[in-house]
């Protein structure tokens, strides 16, 4: 018994029921020859890169398995048969993999990440006008003189600019 | 002014010298190349779509030729576009 995962590409007009009609006839396939489908994952319908057989999008799905050789031949060759599956690919791999692979959790972490995105932007923009203000504060002693009334008058800029290239 | 040539001569004579990047996917935290990591393997590939070289990447060539293989399995799944625009 090997481990396998089965990446096939499905038509896009073909409806969400019937690409799960799809995944049935071949896990009775793969059954039927002594293999076993260890999980399965519908990526849903995704565009395509590049057109294939005048499709846009495919619906695709991820098979793992766990087969004999023998197995996997006769899946493949019902791939090639199937007329709603436009592409297929199968991988052999050392271990099967467990939970969500890459491509769903890319997809689940799509609305967090844009959350935290926002977050970490607003903190980092924070804490480098802290550490400017803290070498200001360095440079205030220096300007405390006659820097306080220069500041307000004139341009800001030339206040951080002195300040930068005294601190380097 | 051996000595300087020596000690110089991967570092200090040179003015656009950049340390040289540890390979991206060695290391404990290190990603693991799968074909079905799209944006892993985009920063792989140029604005044309096509594998960017190691001696500009930095990845070792035994993890160069895992990312060619993973990008070209992603290439063929429509994942990843042979050409971009």
């Amino acid at each position: 018994m090997a481990f396998y995962e089965c990446v096939l590409i499905a038509r896009q007009d073909v409806a969400t029921s019937q690409v799960e009609g799809l995944v049935a006839d071949f896990t009775k396939i793969l059954e039927d020859n002594g293999g076993r489908l260890a999980g399965s994952e519908y990526w849903g319908l995704r565009t395509l890169s590049y057109r294939i057989k005048k499709n846009r999008k495919g619906h695709y799905v991820m098979l793992r398995v766990d087969s004999p050789a023998a197995a996997m031949q006769e899946l493949e060759r019902n791939l090639r048969l199937s007329d709603d599956v436009i592409r297929y690919l199968t991988v052999r791999v050392e271990t099967l993999e467990e939970g969500p692979s890459i491509v769903m959790q890319a997809r689940n972490s799509r609305d967090e990440r844009g959350d935290r995105g926002d977050r970490g932007g607003r903190g980092d923009r924070g804490d480098r006008g802290e550490r400017r203000f803290g070498r200001d504060g360095g440079g205030r002693d220096f300007g405390r003189d006659g820097g306080r009334p220069r500041a307000p008058r004139e341009a800001d800029s030339e206040g951080t600019t002195a300040s930068e290239g005294a601190a380097e | 002014m051996s000595v300087q040539v020596v000690s110089g001569g991967g570092g200090g004579r040179r003015p656009f010298f950049r340390r040289r990047k540890s390979c991206p996917f060695s290391g404990p935290k290190a990603p693991k190349i799968d074909y079905k990591d799209t944006r892993l393997l985009l920063r792989f590939v140029s604005e044309r779509g096509k594998i960017v070289p190691s001696r500009i990447t930095a990845v070792s060539s035994k993890k160069q030729r895992e990312l060619a293989r993973a990008i070209k399995r992603a290439r063929f799944l429509a994942l990843l576009p042979y050409v971009l625009k």
